[in-house]
């Protein structure tokens, strides 16, 4: 229950009823501003005393649940976290403490633990059927895999619409306009909900977690639960051999004047 | 291009397209493909009889699969998805290939939740029917990657192959529609129809950031490619999100990943995530009054200046 909503029970009924209940899924990533470095043993990236925060594109996620609750399109709002221990602190710290009601962590073995986006689609589907939210929000992709491929997987398995990369999103009723991001410039859809709706860049910019809010979310209601218990495997399809450094660019130099440029551009790349 | 006899995969392509003609990013896809074993090219759309006698032209394509419905006219992946399953399901393909783009990004995923795949996204290279070489971390850490799956679903990165050439003979046959889903309708795309050379194609790119400081220096950028020739106008997300210029010209993470013969960065500092959607290109020349900017240590040719001073004296130079 809101408790915030002060109104006869009645009138709380009436609200739930008429609101949406959005479900948002988070993940724990390193920072944005890190500079990643391939482990030794070539099997993944050094994560150890690396910072890691919420990923942005999820933090955006967030932030528009959150906008739709303050103008009462949403009712509740349920994030949700798969990761390892940590990924507590993405819960409290970049949902609990912007306005999310309530959290459910499924919780992996270790924090360096990694699950393919088929079985965190397939997570977030069982979660979803006890859960029935109206919309799922997301980011629209995790800037750690880079694989872009949750909500579209989660969408095909509820057989729901799907609204990815927005940068608008209107609720009417039992649909919503979007404006998404295309490669060509922008599409604009309507689509039916329930929805899953991965979130880009443009859609909005997060806000910050104020401190009355930071205490008020470590009383908010976390939940604990893992994979097994969803039904759901976490073993891996695709196994990953190594993982490599870039190919690195030899130093450049430095010239001195436009006319240099342009000659060493003709006559030594030769690609003018 | 030859396709080793040994090569027991059959591959399906699901051609991204206008109704009119195949977009360049599915040729790059169709050699990627080729190395997997014989290639069917999927194509389903509205009018897009062009694009199907396009695509049988294509070295390496063997067939194509075609099918003409309102529902696939503007690629909605709603109804994209369960027509891929479909002609799966008809015709067990080992591998399901479309490029790394908006339609890719959209169709692919679903669909192989549909055929419960773990689809690999982002592939820069092909080293046999199960082994891929994928891009995570914003480009810093290359994955190589085994499947041990009987149905490998990709999509790859189009500047990652080289386009196939013309020169093929594929037959065609058609394949029923699966119907519209009724869950999402299309309303509008909003797109630039200047005929600019397209960003990910285009032999040479010049990039604008931040110290551009105000959207009409842009035509400074603009000026220099119409001077240049075939070539493209790229931006930063920090001039994206001010506005100065619309979002399909931004080059990044997640933005578009370009490799042209040569990239000119132009007050554009050079962030990790820009530098992911770049740092392919054969050439990199960056102009910059900041000596430290991270981009420096990219490029081939680095000109400490004010852009204000050296485009101009470019673009009257070349």
């Amino acid at each position: 229950i809101n408790a915030e909503y002060m109104g006869t029970p009645s009138e709380c009924l009436f609200f739930f009823e008429m609101t949406l209940k959005a479900l948002v899924s988070i993940k724990r990533v390193i920072d944005y501003t890190v500079k990643v470095r391939v482990r030794p043993d070539k099997l993944g990236v050094i994560k150890d005393n690396v910072k890691h925060s919420c990923n942005p594109f999820d933090e955006i996620a967030v932030e528009q649940a959150v906008r739709m609750k303050e103008k009462k399109l949403v009712g509740e709002i349920v994030a949700v976290s798969i990761g390892g221990p940590k990924s507590v602190e993405v819960l409290r710290g970049s949902a609990l403490a912007l306005g999310v009601d309530r959290a459910i962590h499924v919780k992996l073995p270790s924090d360096n633990d990694d699950v393919e986006s088929l079985a965190v689609a397939k997570i977030l589907h069982k979660i979803a059927e006890k859960e029935k939210p109206d919309v799922i929000l997301t980011g629209k992709q995790a800037i750690d895999d880079d694989s872009c491929a949750v909500p579209q997987m989660l969408a095909g398995l509820l057989g729901w619409s799907q609204a990815t990369f927005i940068s608008e999103l209107e609720v009417a009723g039992k649909t919503a306009k979007i404006c998404r991001e295309t490669d060509a410039g922008m599409q604009r859809l309507e689509v039916s909900l329930p929805s899953v709706i991965s979130c880009d860049l443009r859609l909005n910019e997060p806000r910050y977690a104020k401190l009355p809010e930071i205490m008020k979310a470590k009383k908010k209601p976390l939940q604990e639960i893992t994979a097994d218990s969803l039904g759901v495997s976490t073993q891996p399809k695709i196994q990953i051999l190594e993982v490599a450094d870039p190919p690195t660019r030899a130093a450049g130099r430095k010239v001195k004047t436009v006319e240099e440029l342009i000659t060493k551009l003709k006559t030594e790349a030769k690609v003018i | 291009m030859k396709v080793a006899r040994s090569l027991l995969g059959k591959a399906l392509v699901v051609v991204e397209h206008n109704n009119a003609k195949v977009s360049p990013a599915t040729l790059a896809a169709v050699t990627a493909a080729s190395k997997l074993g014989e290639v069917t090219a999927l194509v389903a759309g509205k009018g897009s009889k062009s694009v199907v006698d396009e695509i049988s032209k294509i070295q390496g394509i063997a067939k194509v699969l075609a099918v003409d419905s309102a529902e696939y006219e503007h690629g909605l992946p709603e109804n994209f998805a369960p027509l891929v399953k479909k002609v799966q399901d008809e015709n067990k393909f080992t591998h399901i290939v479309a490029a790394h783009t908006t339609f890719g990004k959209g169709v692919l995923p679903r669909a192989a939740a549909l055929l419960d795949t773990q689809s690999v996204s982002d592939v820069i290279g092909v080293k046999d029917e199960n082994t891929f070489l994928r891009s995570t971390y914003a480009g810093n850490a290359l994955a190589s990657v085994k499947s041990s799956q009987a149905l490998n679903i990709l999509s790859v990165r189009p500047t990652s192959f080289d386009k196939a050439a013309q020169g093929g003979s594929a037959s065609v046959a058609q394949v029923a529609a699966t119907g519209e889903s009724g869950l999402t309708k299309w309303l509008a795309d909003e797109v630039d129809t200047s005929g600019k050379p397209d960003l990910t194609s285009a032999r040479v790119v010049v990039s604008g950031g931040r110290g551009l400081k105000a959207p009409e220096n842009f035509k400074l950028l603009y000026s220099l490619a119409d001077k240049i020739g075939n070539c493209a106008v790229g931006a930063t997300r920090a001039v994206v999100d001010a506005g100065f210029v619309s979002n399909d010209l931004q080059v990044g993470q997640t933005g578009k990943i370009v490799a042209p013969e040569l990239y000119i960065a132009v007050g554009l500092s050079g962030a990790i995530q820009h530098l992911a959607g770049m740092k392919d290109s054969k050439v990199i020349a960056c102009i910059n009054t900041d000596p430290e900017a991270p981009i420096f240590s990219i490029s081939d040719y680095g000109l400490e200046g004010d852009l204000f001073d050296a485009v101009p004296k470019l673009i009257a130079g070349l």
